[in-house]
């Protein structure tokens, strides 16, 4: 094991765990998925203001065609990603767990709105300026689409005194099963590099890194072999560890430096974005295609043909699973998502979102938590944790509601990775209460 | 031998009186000045240190107690009026009476009556899990049934009930600090008074979704149909966002409202069986006799429109309408509703 | 509408495999070795009193859960049978039974549960059981069967090695002398000296290191830190003063500390949390072990470094928290 290749690769340097891969649908190319017969888009799907919906029930609506402004910076456009009827404008349990608007098209047919090219042929020259470029990404709707759905011209933009040196695209893909990054790697690289040189240009920066982690050889060299035709792109391979496609962990991966507590990353020169993003981003600023279809990884260790889907926002997760050969039998769990920070859904009838990056299909013996035992204090939790916080310890403080102490120990630095739950002996519910003593502390904040 | 005794005896005994000699002197040069009522009330109090009178225990109330000028702004729940009493006879103050409440809960969305679409399988605390997602049952507002007020009581006044999966509250512990309704995250739980002859009603439901979709979830739930605050005399019920509201400072315990809910969501505590039995048929009697007029009216409107038109005009019924006032509107309400295929 | 109905809880959906129960018996797997050697070495007796402990353990705990905490009974997790287990390898195996009833008794009721049970005890419960026979029955403690290979009942007693030298230069002997009537280092290492249970040989508890090494049951950082300290510290003084010094590999090799360095002060309730911390522990323990041995009344020490590094042990996690993502110090650039 020492001389383990993968060891000598750059990573991040404080805990993190390694759970089993099962990237079961690594090989299957983007398949197009056909038009659903109704999509649901949800309304709000990014972090910030909800947008202000401007159709109405019975009006015809193109692909493309907008149907929530943003109201205010911190928020995103929604665009119908199909052509038809709106119909039913109400409230429906979305992905998030909660009941939220949305707007329902009937599809009809495939009418585009004309401003967008449809086309294949790649575009590499950027004849915008940055403020251009931004001023596109933002009515394009792109937000993260690695899971967080942070609107993406909010990070372009970036404020007097902060200077960027570097543009970290995120090719990491950490959470097991998920493929969906990989894949758009592997299928569409000219896109993301160009999309690379957009997001350079919007931040006026010369060095941009592709971090991908090292149980993706393929796309390494395929990216890397790309990139070569792209100034100022390198490309970077990581030791496999999860939590690496988080943002901090990835920037002190690639550069060494450690986002202070309850900074940015903007704070310490970086920038990061994620590939599936940066391919959003080529397609809004060249071809004036906004947001509307998504990878989305369809899997689980039952599921009949893992796969990987281009899917239009709003098509109803049924029908990936359906796709995909129907819903597997004792299936126990459906998570939006990976498995380490995915949102298990209580319905299979939920749209997908533009932050989902796969559907996986947990079979019903592993779908339930074990039994829980008492804390053995093995010390495994502290040394898990990403952020250098004491998860066991903050489990205590979040339960007995000490926000004042929580606070002093850092809980907000908390990224939720769950780390400290998977690794815990004693299936100990760390997590959850980390995340509850996070919002009582919120709470109290918000009180002051 | 024996001196090494005798010396010992005298050493600790000239040790002992040394130490009382300093506590005595630091003790009097140290001595906190309290005011002499302070122990007394806190002797008044009944010190479970519950935090219902929204102080962080019987200390702080008993210091600030004594520090007011009035006892009108504080409330001991747990000691009541008795209590109070006690507290103002040793200030030398007056102090109101005030009426005890109880914790009620207000939902009726038990197992079997709500359907369920998953299963929740996290930490088991309310709070996570209706942070997590809308809810293991129909109704995102309804009882998350993992008992987080149970836990919150001190004074064992609450309990999960295994066949509905909600929350009971025993009246005779309940004392009304509001532990449980600070606990509860989808505010289910309220204080209420406790009524005389412990009488009370309230609606148990706090769902604000339309008609058809919270009855969809919940065959209890309130539709915010609003025949129970027609049926109300002392203007005690609102329906708003769907969902009615009882004011319990006008509501006079008639019961008229208990028996008007096609679902029976209202809860009428400590009620007479037979009282509500002849509340709903006097009821039924009184709606008949509408119905039948109503009926008749309309076969009457009907043959004047006939009428009219034979003679051409058309105004009539628009008149009637406005004749008929309000008793005879909420009846087309009230029948209006009852066609309707989402709350049947 | 599906009939299963669908889980919902928050993230994460997966778990690593090793839990508790599964560490447990991972302990007890690395044991085996040891007491194996033990049974051959002493006889019935070793299986006696390792069967006596592991029981009474175990219905100690049963008891005091079901009847005094009135809770579900813990005694599956496999705790309790580690605890009987290491008491049984740190008393002779030819301790009367009462004796062995007494220590579990204390090792459960005093050293786990009074505290909460497992989680909750500063203490490591064997060592508390221990610790209470040895200042309560000094003799039957001190007097350890002759390792012979037998099956007889009644064998000779006699003293341990560290006994042995402590005596021998408490009458004046230079360690050579003494050094001279005793097995080699390499039977030390073996597994034929006199002594508790499961001290004898080094070899069988490495193996059960390397074990639970192997399934990451425990690091490499407090045993190590521990026999490295103990190591330097006696060859500083045996090569300041071969006479009076015994060489450092005895000091390693027999006793306690093989022992204790891996089932031990490993304990996971009872040691440091961080593996900074881990270090310190062991480093400590290395040190009272060795004050003890060179300079105190007792023979041995390990039993004592270990209970009094684990009253250290809030202290050392309070020093040793990890350092936050985010808040480099000075030092570190």
């Amino acid at each position: 094991m020492l001389f383990d290749l993968n060891n000598k690769l750059k990573t991040f340097h404080k805990g993190g765990v390694h759970p089993p891969e099962h990237k079961l649908s690594e090989h299957a190319a983007i398949e197009e998925l056909p038009l659903p017969r109704q999509v649901v888009i949800p309304i709000f799907q990014h972090i910030g203001k909800p947008p202000k919906i401007v159709v109405e029930r019975g009006d015809e609506v193109k692909v493309g065609q907008i149907i929530a402004v943003h109201e205010g910076f911190v928020s995103s456009n929604i665009h119908s990603s199909v052509s038809g009827k709106v119909g039913r404008i109400d409230e429906v349990i979305d992905s998030s767990g909660f009941r939220r608007m949305a707007v329902n098209v009937r599809v009809k047919d495939d009418v585009w709105d004309e401003s967008i090219d449809r086309s294949d042929n790649l575009v590499t020259e950027i004849p915008f300026a940055p403020k251009e470029i931004v001023e596109k990404i933002m009515e394009a709707g792109v937000v993260g689409q690695g899971g967080a759905a942070f609107p993406s011209h909010v990070k372009l933009s970036v404020p007097e005194g902060k200077h960027i040196d570097t543009l970290i695209i995120n090719g990491v893909e950490c959470e097991p099963y998920l493929t969906a990054d990989h894949r758009l790697m592997l299928e569409r690289p000219h896109e993301i590099m160009v999309g690379t040189k957009i997001l350079m240009k919007a931040l006026g920066v010369d060095r941009a890194i592709v971090g991908i982690e090292n149980n993706k050889l393929d796309a390494i060299e395929l990216i890397e072999k790309v990139s070569r035709e792209y100034d100022g792109i390198s490309v970077e391979s990581l030791k496999v560890q999860y939590p690496q496609g988080g943002e901090k962990q990835l920037i002190e991966a690639l550069l060494g430096r450690e986002v202070p507590s309850g900074g940015l990353p903007m704070d310490v020169g970086a920038v990061v974005h994620n590939v599936g993003t940066t391919y959003s981003v080529y397609h809004a600023v060249q071809k004036n295609k906004p947001l509307i279809e998504r990878v989305v990884t369809v899997t689980g260790k039952k599921v009949k043909k893992p796969a990987n889907y281009m899917v239009r926002i709003g098509t109803s997760v049924t029908e990936l699973i359906e796709a995909s050969g129907g819903l597997p039998e004792n299936t126990g769990k459906i998570v939006s998502g990976g498995p380490m920070m995915g949102k298990a859904l209580g319905d299979m009838d939920v749209p997908i979102a533009k932050a989902t990056s796969g559907i996986l299909l947990i079979p019903t013996f592993e779908s339930k938590r074990s039994e829980v035992y008492n804390c053995v204090r093995c010390g495994k939790c502290i040394e898990a944790c990403p952020m250098g916080l004491e998860p066991y310890h903050l489990m205590l403080l979040g339960k007995g509601k000490n926000t004042d102490e929580a606070k002093e120990e850092n809980i907000l630095d908390c990224i939720e990775c769950g780390s400290c739950s998977f690794i815990c002996p004693s299936n100990r519910p760390i997590l959850d209460y980390i995340r509850f003593g996070k919002s009582s502390v919120r709470k109290a904040e918000n009180n002051q | 031998m024996n001196d090494i005794i005798l010396y010992t005896i005298l050493i600790l005994v000239s040790l002992g009186i040394a130490a009382a000699i300093i506590l005595y002197v630091v003790s009097l040069k140290f001595k906190v000045k309290e005011d002499p009522r302070l122990p007394e009330v806190m002797d008044a109090l009944p010190n479970t240190n519950c935090g219902g009178c929204g102080f962080p225990g019987c200390s702080a109330f008993a210091t600030e107690l004594v520090n007011a000028d009035d006892l009108g702004p504080y409330h001991c729940p747990v000691g009541g009026n008795d209590v109070m009493k006690e507290v103002a006879d040793i200030l030398g103050m007056e102090v109101e009476e005030k009426d005890p409440f109880i914790a009620v809960v207000k939902c009726a969305g038990a197992i079997g009556v709500r359907k369920q679409f998953s299963e929740y399988d996290g930490a088991a605390t309310c709070t996570i899990a209706s942070d997590l997602y809308s809810g293991e049952r129909g109704c995102s507002d309804g009882c998350v049934g993992l008992g987080e007020c149970v836990d919150a009581c001190d004074f064992d006044a609450m309990y999960m009930d295994e066949y509905t999966g909600l929350p009971v509250v025993v009246e005779d512990k309940c004392t009304a600090c509001n532990a449980c309704v600070k606990a509860c995250p989808k505010d289910i739980i309220q204080l209420w008074p406790k009524g005389k002859k412990n009488k009370r009603i309230y609606v148990a439901c706090v769902n604000e979704d339309k008609g058809g979709t919270a009855r969809k979830n919940c065959s209890l739930a309130c539709s915010g149909c609003a025949k129970c605050a027609d049926e109300c005399k002392y203007d005690a019920i609102t329906v708003e966002n769907n969902l009615a509201k009882i004011d319990y400072e006008t509501c006079k315990l008639c019961g008229k409202c208990v028996v008007a809910c096609d679902v029976r969501n209202i809860v009428a505590d400590h009620f007479k069986q037979e009282q509500l039995d002849k509340l709903a048929e006097r009821r039924d009697a009184r709606l008949e006799k509408e119905k039948e007029a109503r009926i008749a009216e309309r076969q009457k409107a009907k043959a004047e429109a006939q009428a009219a038109k034979q003679s051409g005009e058309q105004k009539p019924l628009d008149e009637k309408l406005n004749d008929s006032a309000v008793p005879e509107k909420t009846e087309k309400e009230e029948v209006s509703t009852n066609q309707n295929p989402d709350v049947v | 509408m599906s009939t299963t109905l669908l889980t919902v809880a928050p993230s994460p959906h997966i778990h690593q495999e090793l839990t508790v129960p599964q560490i447990m018996r991972g302990v007890i797997y690395a044991m085996l070795p040891a007491l194996a050697l033990s049974v051959y070495v002493f006889g019935i007796g070793a299986v006696n009193v390792t069967v006596i402990a592991i029981v009474s353990c175990a219905f100690f705990e049963y008891l005091i859960c079901t009847y005094l905490l009135k809770t579900k009974s813990s005694v599956a997790d496999g705790s309790a049978i580690i605890t009987g287990m290491l008491l049984a390898f740190n008393v002779p195996s030819n301790l009367p039974w009462y004796i062995v009833v007494i220590g579990s008794a204390v090792a459960i009721g005093i050293g786990k549960m009074s505290f909460g049970g497992l989680g909750n005890n500063p203490f490591n419960p064997a060592l508390v059981g221990r610790v209470f026979l040895l200042i309560s029955f000094p003799v039957q403690m001190t007097s350890w069967p002759e390792p012979v290979a037998s099956w007889s009942i009644d064998g000779a007693t006699g003293a341990t090695p560290l006994g042995l030298l402590k005596d021998g230069l408490r009458v004046g002997d230079t360690v050579p002398a003494i050094m001279n009537e005793m097995p080699s280092n390499v039977d030390f290492l073996l597994g034929f000296q006199g002594g508790s249970l499961g001290e004898m040989s080094g070899v069988a508890l490495i193996l059960g290191l390397i074990y639970m090494l192997y399934r990451k049951i425990i690091t490499w950082h407090i045993p190590i830190s521990m026999v490295v300290t103990i190591f330097i510290l006696t060859g500083l003084f045996w090569l300041i003063n071969p006479e009076k010094y015994a060489d450092p590999v005895f000091h390693i090799l027999t006793g306690g500390v093989l022992l204790g360095a891996i089932f031990m002060a490993t304990d996971y309730v009872t040691s440091p949390f961080t593996h900074k911390g881990m270090l310190i522990f062991g480093v400590g323990i290395g040190i009272i072990t060795v004050l003890i041995r060179l300079f105190g009344a007792y023979p041995e020490g390990v039993s004592f470094a270990i209970l009094i590094m684990n009253a250290f042990v809030p202290l050392i996690n309070r020093y040793t928290k990890p350092r936050r993502f985010g808040n480099k110090p000075v030092t570190n650039g």
